[in-house]
């Protein structure tokens, strides 16, 4: 089960191609606790790191998270910009001169993005943000003897989900207090979208799309 | 949605391409930014002060670039904080070899952009300060929020900074004076209508016939509390009580006054709730050295309003006073 840049750059399409789909969706769940933009950020970070990432011919799977991160830092903004481009800009470093690696390895770039989210959004699990997805996802990489797709995806959604009862503590959203329960964090979906996205280009061959 | 816009996407590009056009004797935009900056900058000898944020918020932030107040004013994508290369390029641009300070609203989005922009600037060896803007009274402070809201009173910081700094000031005199106009200045605002972000297509929100929102913000984001709507009178007094509760005004205290409309409000309209503030600061004996009723910091076209009050001192006075020559603040 070896990452190679192929795989990624298959993820990073299809990553991009669910965000597209459901930039309505994610706006929508902004606009209910948040200020309605970030749909229309992601869209637009994620449309240019594939432009990006299409024009370039990549041996390094460091400099194409690098390019991602630099696609996604410059076309994102808001909260979301900075959140994702350090979690990519963190894997870049990981994975510098490397052109494949074992899942494990990557799952340690995965931590270490994980570390940049916590470090750059102070959040901490609880708080209904992005890091309620990852941490539990990350965990699960790190301990597994042996990693089951199937398990991050819907360990993903579960936590995803699990995001609506909780009181927002940061960001936008902890304007609203109380208020804030009963609505799904829109950062916790896009990030369930990275997961499950990552979880399809791993079990997929290695065709090109 | 009916606006007058073109093609949704590009609003940003094209407000600042209008911008520069009418104004093209104090503005330019740096190429290939949304960037806009004076047109002498940077200015020899004196601190850069650079703010910003998303857009949507006219005159905000752009309508403060000038003498004595900004010196680059850079401009998200609507109610989008802008991305870290663009601040960058915004301090690149006006620092004359005297640092440049930055001042933030407090939002988390704002907040970690600035804050990447510094730390690019800073390897590149320029002195950049920050200050956070935290006037919203409507939400606690406190640690399970991501804290107080920047709103209207950031002009009041904008001026301030921008009259120290155009008298030589230093670095560090710059940034206590900011960090002074913050600690002296709150705001609350409210909302009767929602707005629309052009991509989005539809409001942030929704607003009953008889329904407003108290503690709004200026991103279209929910406030505080609904209830049904109320006079003029009533909605003043909830939001100056509130102010004047945290400020802890007193007596023979003196006090600069905004009533700010976000955007689709009548001036008419403003004047009214300024003339219960007024009234009741009058009746506190609080003197109010001057008055500003406008659009300084709006919502794209959210109904509604905010008041602020910023404590003054000497120092503060003198410098709210100095000369400024900007599209929307004029002295």
């Amino acid at each position: 089960m070896d990452i190679t840049i192929t795989k990624v750059k298959n993820w990073i399409l299809q990553l991009n191609e669910k965000i597209q789909d459901e930039k309505m969706y994610l706006t929508e769940l902004d606009q209910a606790i948040g200020d309605g933009d970030h749909g229309l950020n992601m869209a637009r970070g994620f449309e240019e790191a594939v432009n990006r990432i299409d024009q370039g011919d990549f041996h390094d799977l460091g400099q194409l998270f690098k390019t991602v991160a630099m696609a996604l830092l410059s076309k994102v903004g808001g909260a979301s910009g900075p959140l994702y481009g350090t979690v990519f800009m963190k894997m870049s470093s990981t994975l510098n001169g490397k052109s494949e690696v074992s899942i494990k390895e990557f799952s340690q770039a995965l931590k270490d993005g994980l570390d940049g989210l916590k470090m750059r959004g102070k959040a901490e699990v609880g708080e209904k943000t992005m890091v309620d997805v990852w941490e539990p996802v990350v965990r699960y990489l790190l301990d597994s003897e042996k990693i089951d797709t199937k398990e991050i995806k819907s360990l993903a959604k579960m936590r995803m989900e699990s995001t609506k009862d909780l009181e927002a503590k940061k960001g936008r959203a902890s304007y609203l207090g109380k208020r804030s329960i009963g609505h799904i964090d829109p950062g916790s979906r896009s990030s369930y979208l990275f997961f499950a996205t990552l979880a399809d280009a791993i079990d997929q061959g290695e065709s090109a799309e | 949605m009916k606006k007058l816009i073109n093609d949704p996407n590009q609003v940003v590009k094209e407000m600042i391409e209008g911008m520069i056009l009418a104004h093209p004797e104090k503005l330019r935009n740096i190429e290939g930014t949304s960037v806009i900056v004076r047109k002498d900058a940077p200015v020899n000898g004196k601190v850069g002060i650079v703010s910003g944020g998303g857009s949507g918020h006219e005159p905000s932030h752009a309508g403060y670039v000038g003498k004595g107040m900004l010196d680059a004013a850079v401009c998200g994508e609507v109610f989008t904080s802008p991305t870290p290369d663009q601040v960058y390029e915004a301090i690149k641009a006006v620092d004359s070899g005297k640092g440049v300070l930055l001042v933030i609203k407090n939002y988390t989005g704002d907040v970690m952009n600035f804050e990447m922009a510094a730390e690019m600037a800073e390897a590149e060896g320029i002195k950049v300060a920050k200050v956070v803007v935290n006037d919203d009274v409507a939400v606690e402070n406190s640690t399970y929020t991501t804290g107080r809201r920047g709103i209207a009173g950031t002009v009041f910081v904008h001026k301030i900074a921008g009259a120290k700094a155009a008298q030589g000031a230093s670095l560090e005199e710059v940034e206590a004076v900011a960090n002074k106009t913050i600690q002296n200045v709150r705001s609350m605002g409210m909302a009767l209508t929602p707005c629309t972000v052009p991509a989005a297509g539809k409001p942030g929100f929704e607003l009953g016939e008889n329904e407003m929102e108290i503690g709004m913000g200026i991103h279209g984001e929910p406030g505080i509390e609904k209830t049904e709507l109320k006079p003029a009178d009533e909605v003043a007094e909830i939001l100056t009580t509130k102010i004047l509760e945290d400020l802890q005004l007193q007596k023979g205290d003196k006090v600069a006054v905004m009533v700010n409309g976000l955007g689709a409000t009548p001036v008419m309209e403003l004047y009214i709730i300024n003339r219960k503030v007024s009234q009741m600061l009058s009746e506190r004996g609080i003197q109010v050295h001057e008055t500003f009723v406008g659009n300084y910091m709006t919502s794209l076209e959210m109904a509604g309003c905010s008041v602020t009050l910023l404590k003054l001192d000497d120092e503060l006075t003198e410098l709210l006073d100095s000369e400024s020559d900007t599209l929307a603040f004029k002295k």
